[in-house]
């Protein structure tokens, strides 16, 4: 890891923090206020331009990654702990209810991630606060096929078996013993699942089931500008690079996460996580562990 | 083999009941009457309201309702549309091909560009022609598809007026759509194959062959490609239903009247039957497909058949 990355990468790390936090300090003017300048080219006083209603540009695309950032975290940190809880109870309780719930968690694995999501915001309305659900449900499969087979070999370990001998019971096993060491794992996963998270976020957004209008948001405004491609390029293309800079960053930090973490992650991971990457994936993903 | 095709289809008849089962239970989840949304328009009375719901069967034990479902599911009755009145599964089959084509053509680029680009990439690791696959991809991976379908409108339609952005029906018009989907899954393909060819062409029978006075064309057509293309097929065959909802998605931006566009505005009009109709219709198409896959692979590859039963 050379200097270079890291201040890249601390840098980059601010830049999300005041997005998610503070997204006043980097931009002064008040994203949904209109005004008289109609769809403005990139200017010094418009640095992105204006859109048709003479919003300014660039304050719509630093006010609009909030909603993008919030859906795709949370809605990967519910699929991990929900993906954690039931890959653990699948791991560790008797054939039957394994058999049963990772049958279901097939079912899910079964429908593309996208659907699952659509299906949710079709019966719980639209909004971030769905797409957050969403992509939580869509993306809990896959966690919990990983951590059940990780816990499957885990529960071989000698310290568990050892642990077992000794009178521990299942759950006091499963709370010292497995969930400690399956930590890097999910930490791993967790943030090669962020891309994707970006990705469904703002596609279902882009299909106006995220925010509210006139709220800034990546994907809705990415769409809105659609409408005028041919007289104002600059509506739709700094969403749009706005979204592909996010998962750049967040593919290449999960790498940079994996290679420290767990430098044997490609390895141990295996058969079940390369089927997981190319599922949990829907438009790419990282198969950089396939070429390791 | 046989064992195996048993196995695999045994695997796949609790998913595709699971996926019944979550398409009936939509129904029942979605908040409000489903008598009362049919009946909107016509300014019901309860009697009416009454009537319909006797009709529909809503008043039947659950277990009941999904009884029928299910019999009416394999009779290839999928229920009724809320808004035009007229089968599902009519309105489904006559959208279908459109999307069907979208996904099918969007394969091929991803095969046509990605294999290539892998193979080249693979056979000189950290050359010039490596480096550029590997930015290709690298970009590919990051850049959403609706965000390069505006992309390309605007450059070849827009500025250049090369291609049509408008579906007319023709093969031309399918370009831009494809491309724009295919790229993504080009670039995983470009990543899988680069890293099976590198690994391909290190190991003993590559070696022997070559010994053997094979020549390098050969050894990359007979050995390499073959033993690389196994996952490459995996892969896009896993990836089936994500580019089938993909398709749905360029679809609502290109203006084509497929499945996707008709999905998007029932879940918006709450239609809900034609929802269901294609839950289940994407849903087994995938389960399918991904069991096609499986046994095409399993017939390339006999290991697979063997890690399966392990």
């Amino acid at each position: 890891m050379s200097r270079l990355k890291w201040v890249v990468l601390s840098l980059a790390v601010l830049l999300v923090l005041l997005l998610l936090l503070a997204p006043g300090v980097l931009a002064h003017v008040d994203p949904v206020a209109t005004s008289d300048a109609h769809l403005e080219g990139p200017s010094g006083s418009h640095l992105f331009g204006t859109d048709l209603l003479g919003r300014d540009v660039y304050s719509r695309t630093v006010y609009g990654a909030r909603p993008v950032l919030v859906a795709s975290f949370l809605g990967v940190l519910l699929a991990s702990a929900a993906g954690v809880a039931i890959g653990v109870l699948g791991g560790v309780a008797p054939r039957w209810i394994n058999a049963v719930v990772m049958r279901l968690v097939d079912v899910f694995l079964a429908l593309p991630v996208l659907l699952i999501a659509l299906i949710l915001i079709a019966t719980a309305g639209s909004g971030v606060r769905s797409i957050v659900l969403a992509i939580g449900i869509a993306f809990t499969p896959g966690f919990a096929r990983v951590v059940e087979s990780s816990v499957r070999r885990l529960r071989k370990a000698e310290y568990v078996e050892a642990a077992r001998v000794f009178g521990s019971t299942t759950l006091r096993t499963s709370w010292r013993h497995l969930l400690p060491n399956l930590l890097t794992e999910v930490v791993v996963l967790g943030s090669s699942a962020i891309g994707w998270g970006i990705l469904t976020a703002t596609t279902l957004s882009f299909l106006g089931l995220g925010v509210r209008l006139p709220a800034p948001d990546w994907g809705s405004d990415l769409a809105a500008g659609a409408t005028n491609l041919a007289d104002a390029w600059w509506l739709s293309t700094f969403p749009g690079l706005a979204i592909m800079a996010t998962i750049l960053l967040a593919n290449f930090s999960g790498d940079h996460l994996m290679r420290v973490l767990d430098p044997r992650a490609g390895i141990r991971f295996g058969r079940s996580f390369r089927r997981l990457a190319i599922r949990l994936s829907r438009h790419g993903g990282d198969i950089a562990h396939e070429s390791a | 083999m046989l064992l195996f095709v048993v196995r695999r289809l045994g695997a796949a008849i609790p998913v595709v009941i699971g996926i019944t089962l979550i398409a009936f239970v939509l129904v029942h989840v979605v908040p409000g009457d489903p008598a009362k949304v049919i009946l909107y328009g016509a300014n019901a009375s309860p009697e009416q309201i009454a009537t319909l719901r006797q009709q529909l069967g809503l008043d039947d034990p659950l277990w009941r309702q999904y009884a029928d479902f299910a019999v009416n599911l394999v009779h290839g009755n999928l229920g009724t549309s809320f808004l035009t009145q007229t089968p599902v599964s009519h309105e489904l089959l006559s959208r279908a091909p459109s999307t069907l084509i979208l996904t099918a053509t969007s394969m091929l680029v991803a095969v046509l560009v990605g294999v290539p680009l892998g193979l080249v990439a693979g056979m000189r690791p950290g050359s010039v022609l490596d480096t550029v696959a590997r930015w290709i991809s690298f970009a590919g991976v990051a850049v959403p598809y609706f965000f390069l379908a505006l992309l390309l409108v605007l450059l070849f339609s827009v500025k250049l007026h090369l291609l049509s952005a408008i579906d007319d029906g023709t093969a031309k018009s399918l370009v831009l759509p494809a491309v724009s989907l295919g790229w993504g899954y080009a670039a995983i393909l470009t990543r899988l194959v680069r890293g099976r060819v590198i690994d391909e062409l290190r190991s003993d029978y590559v070696k022997s062959a070559r010994a053997r006075g094979s020549g390098e064309l050969r050894v990359l057509l007979r050995q390499v490609l073959r033993n690389s293309s196994v996952p490459a097929v995996t892969t896009i065959g896993l990836q089936f239903g994500n580019i089938l909802t993909g398709a749905a998605i360029t679809e609502v931006i290109f203006g084509r009247a497929g499945l996707g566009s008709f999905l998007a505005t029932s879940i918006t009009s709450k239609n809900i039957p034609v929802v269901q109709g294609a839950v289940v219709v994407i849903g087994i198409a995938y389960v399918v497909i991904n069991l096609g896959v499986d046994l095409i692979v399993g017939a390339i590859d006999p290991r697979t058949r063997q890690e399966a039963a392990a």
